[in-house]
């Protein structure tokens, strides 16, 4: 016996002696976890809660005396442009979310229940779309289909001889088709894995009483997956109202003003924070609101699990049809994936992208600019790289820790702990910002421009991926392998290293590389926090594009593609080929 | 002196009380069971044992030392104890012979002996050849016989199994049983086995303490479990049984048209008159087609076939004494045929009677 020395007994004596050792081993034997607990709140406190909060507050303050006032609110709604912009933003979520619904769900249904060929492609092309950062893809329209000098307005003159453009992309159309073209993924995803449930006898079940392919698919498929493509829409809708890049990008030309635009707008010169503050509200409510509606939708799974087992799979069988199917599959990759990067590249190697392709505008000079010569590019890429690799280390590593003690049960109100990680979720990027300029921009810790402000800023944001990620992991790993080794002579927090840390280290890595690559292209959190050397790539991209020189434009938005690539490359080769596009 | 005392335990979640005051005394080198239905708190009783989970009162001893009380328990690993999980618990990040030595490991022993210790423990339960496995390439028996290996060669003082075979099939479940039976024996480890499978706690247990709702309701040898059940539940739980309601009138026990005198059962009846709780075995009854001429003290009746079935081992009957309102089952060999119907002559041995509370 190992320790029948220590617990061995003589007599009555000795039993005495260890109820004073006991009492004394009640601190000994508390667990260092409720330290780790208490540093967590206060870790969850500063990243989220107190950002948030201010966010709130400030929006009620006067600038200048810090009184109470509703000025904020009246100013930020009492103007025709503020109102319209509301208005616009959600007219945009509505029909952005609309296209991109339709063009997902045949996809998902061909790719889950059919055997239209070419699923490989498709698969590419979700992944493409989902990795392609939606500002470069709305440069990649302007080359398209610029209204004057766009290779398909200028082909579409060539064929026709009309002077009118096809399609003008400085509009809320051209906007629409962007975000829809970057945003389908989302759709595809939940609607995929919903039609991935759906047993092959529920439609079986519809054809024994005489319903057709099409009937089965229409009466019985597709509305059993009705909740996931709702909540697909709600999340391209609320993608939709707080994207920055896109808006801007198109949209400012035009004259189409938006909510996330005219929250630059308020951080423009001077800085009226608290009435971006005010004005972010309604973003904040409307995203809170729908992503509850969103998860009351998809709680309602008893709508196709029901059944228990998966029940048979079987491929329907769609004939000629196939190719009808595939065309379409096709043509969205086109559209998203294949144009767009296509006369990126293009401009990235031309001498002037107007001029098409000829030898003679052939040239590097556009990379060499920005390799050798640009003051800030080389500088924005290595910004980009550290700060995001720091902001998923903080995320992963925070997430892991609370991820464990909710789900060990470790302390009380642990739940609580993991819907303030969660919080994040709901909160649009660019209001994030907002807090964060104005809990930590100013003295006593006066962090604008600084790199921590940026981290601090991008770790919080994705802390939910992050977190979800951790929860899932340690969910996998059976409490009882580390009760096997404590039970053996293991103090928990060796357990914790020497059982459960090799067994979720997969999976961790997996969400590390989901948060940089996020972190890597984000624009609407960075943008208001950078200062002039701290940008990254993606605020970097956004001011070259007002200065208009897109040969460089593309070549720098080529620079940020193979390094996001390069760490998708890794992902897939160490986690599988669908690691960015699970669901869970 | 014995090993492992439970002293008053209690466990209480919200308003449920899952353990309830129990008291349980382990030799050294016992092996005891806790039987019961799920829910009954053998689990969580097994668990507080083991130092996961705080009890609400009472104490845990081992050999007189104080390891759990309210407010102050001895972390697990400070225990000295082993454990076998429902779900194994074998780490698949490490081989078979990483996994089995772990334990001696953190006990900080020589390299040398750790892994001669651990050749050794993987000969007696006949995986030395996949030393270098993964748990992934072992099939549920030998993951089983890993965790077996990995608990026994700590030596520790206390082997706590909760569950161990509920995963396994029929066939390796019955290998497995004689096989911590046998691994007992080699090395007399004190262990307490959680099951919900008589059958399994019988063939491994020195005693079993039959659980109900959180409390001890029996503690006896297998054998005496089943001859002797001092409780209705135990009686029901352990085999299967005929509940009868009788009285006891002046030192006889009557039911039905039936008078028996008491002080012919096995244990008599101490209390004075009044109704008791008759367990009556199928297997302690007898069915004639004539009535048998000796009667032998047993208490002989005619009767009615009302049902029957044929169960391969044994003629299950569901017999009615005439002019009676109860049933009684009874299992008869299979070459003992009654129609259905068909008039008997039951015999009911005292001696195989018991009263229960």
């Amino acid at each position: 016996m190992p320790d029948s020395g220590t617990l061995s007994a003589r007599g009555p004596a000795a039993v005495a002696g260890s109820r004073r050792v006991t009492w004394l081993g009640r601190l000994r034997n508390i667990e260092p976890v409720m330290l780790l607990w208490i540093a967590l709140i206060g870790v969850l406190l500063f990243l989220v809660a107190f950002p948030l909060a201010k966010l709130f507050v400030v929006s009620f303050e006067d600038q200048r005396t810090g009184a109470f006032t509703l000025a904020n609110y009246a100013f930020a709604y009492g103007r025709e442009r503020y109102i319209n912009a509301l208005v616009n933003s959600l007219l945009l979520g509505l029909a952005s979310a609309t296209l991109a619904v339709i063009l997902a769900v045949p996809m998902a249904w061909a790719v889950s229940r059919t055997d239209m060929p070419g699923k490989g492609l498709t698969w590419a092309t979700v992944l493409g779309a989902f990795i392609l950062p939606p500002y470069l893809s709305a440069i990649g329209w302007i080359l398209l289909a610029g209204p004057n000098s766009g290779f398909v307005n200028r082909f579409w003159r060539d064929l026709t001889g009309f002077e009118a453009p096809l399609f003008n992309i400085f509009s809320f159309e051209g906007m629409t088709l962007v975000i829809a073209l970057n945003s389908f993924p989302l759709v595809f995803i939940f609607v995929k894995a919903a039609l991935d449930l759906v047993s092959s006898e529920m439609e079986d079940a519809a054809n024994i009483l005489g319903a057709g392919t099409w009937t089965a698919m229409r009466r019985i498929s597709i509305p059993l997956v009705m909740p996931a493509i709702l909540g697909g829409f709600i999340l391209v809708f609320l993608e939709a109202i707080s994207l920055f890049g896109v808006p801007a990008i198109l949209g400012i030309p035009a004259r189409l003003n938006v909510v996330t635009t005219q929250l630059w707008q308020f951080f423009e010169w001077p800085v009226r924070v608290e009435v971006a503050a005010a004005y972010a509200m309604p973003l904040l409510m409307i995203t809170a609101g729908l992503i509850a509606v969103q998860k009351l939708l998809l709680a309602r799974k008893g709508f196709v699990s029901q059944t228990g087992k998966g029940g048979e799979r079987r491929l329907i069988r769609l004939g000629r049809w196939r190719w009808a199917l595939f065309a379409w599959c096709a043509g969205v990759g086109l559209l998203a994936v294949a144009m767009p990067l296509f006369v990126l590249a293009q401009a990235s190697f031309a001498k002037a992208w107007g001029r098409g392709f000829a030898l003679d505008n052939l040239t590097l000079a556009n990379y060499r600019l920005l390799i050798f010569e640009h003051e800030m590019a080389m500088q924005s890429v290595w910004n980009t790289v550290w700060f995001s690799a720091t902001a998923a280390t903080i995320a992963v590593l925070l997430a892991l820790l609370i991820a464990y003690i909710v789900n060990r049960r470790l302390v009380p109100f642990g739940d609580a702990l993991a819907f303030v990680a969660m919080a994040p979720f709901v909160i649009p990027g660019i209001v994030m910002a907002i807090g964060f300029y104005a809990a930590y921009a100013a003295p006593p810790l006066a962090l604008y421009g600084t790199a921590a402000l940026i981290i601090l800023a991008f770790a919080a944001r994705f802390l939910p991926i992050a977190y979800a990620n951790s929860a899932a992991a340690i969910r996998a790993v059976h409490p009882e392998m580390e009760e096997a080794a404590r039970i053996l002579g293991s103090g928990r927090l060796h357990a914790v290293w020497r059982i459960t840390t090799p067994l979720v280290r997969k999976a961790l890595l997996g969400g590390w590389l989901i948060v940089f690559i996020v972190a890597s292209r984000e624009l609407s959190a960075a943008i208001f926090l950078v200062g002039p050397r701290t940008r990254t790539m993606a605020v970097l991209l956004y001011d070259m594009s007002e200065a208009g020189n897109f040969e460089v434009l593309a070549a720098f938005g080529g620079i940020l593609l193979v390094i996001t690539m390069a760490f998708v490359g890794i992902g897939m080769k160490l986690l599988g080929r669908d690691f960015m596009l699970r669901r869970g | 002196m014995p090993r492992l005392i439970l002293n008053g335990l209690t466990k209480i979640y919200g308003r449920l009380t899952v353990v309830d005051a129990i008291d349980l005394t382990l030799e050294e080198g016992e092996f005891v069971s806790l039987l019961g239905p799920s829910g009954c708190g053998k689990t969580t009783t097994l668990r507080m044992i083991a130092g996961f989970i705080p009890p609400d009162a009472g104490t845990i001893e081992i050999d007189g030392k104080v390891l759990s009380a309210p407010g102050s328990v001895l972390p697990p690993e400070r225990r000295g104890m082993s454990m076998i999980f429902q779900s194994y618990a074998i780490w698949p990040n490490m081989t078979v012979a990483e996994n089995v030595g772990f334990g001696l490991e953190l006990r900080k022993l020589p390299r040398a002996e750790v892994r001669s210790r651990v050749g050794a423990i993987l000969e007696v339960v006949k995986m030395s050849h996949l030393a270098d496995r993964y748990p992934s390439e072992l099939s549920g028996g030998q993951q089983q016989r890993v965790a077996l290996a990995r608990a026994i060669v700590v030596e520790p003082a206390v082997l706590l199994l909760d569950e161990p075979l509920s995963n396994l099939d029929a066939n390796l479940r019955e290998e497995m049983r004689f096989e911590i039976r046998r691994l007992h024996d080699e090395f007399r480890i004190t262990t307490v086995y959680v099951t919900h499978d008589q059958a399994e706690a019988m063939a491994t247990s020195d005693r079993i303490a039959v659980m109900n709702a959180g409390r001890i309701e029996q503690v006896d040898a297998p054998h005496l479990l089943y001859t002797r059940p001092r409780t209705r539940f135990v009686a029901g739980f352990i085999g299967r049984t005929n509940l009868i309601e009788a009285r006891l009138v002046q030192g006889e026990i009557v039911f039905d048209t039936v008078a028996l005198a008491a002080s012919r059962l096995a244990t008599p009846p101490q209390g004075g008159d009044g109704a008791v709780l008759l367990s009556v075995r199928p297997q302690s009854m007898m069915l004639r087609e004539t009535r048998p001429e000796d009667a032998n003290g047993h208490a002989v009746l005619p009767a009615e076939v009302t049902r029957r079935v044929y169960l391969g081992e044994t003629w299950d009957y569901l017999i009615r004494p005439r002019d009676s309102a109860i049933e009684l089952r009874v299992s008869a060999p299979p070459t003992q045929v009654h129609e259905v119907g068909q008039a008997v002559w039951l015999t009911l041995d005292p001696q195989q009677v018991v009263i229960v509370d």
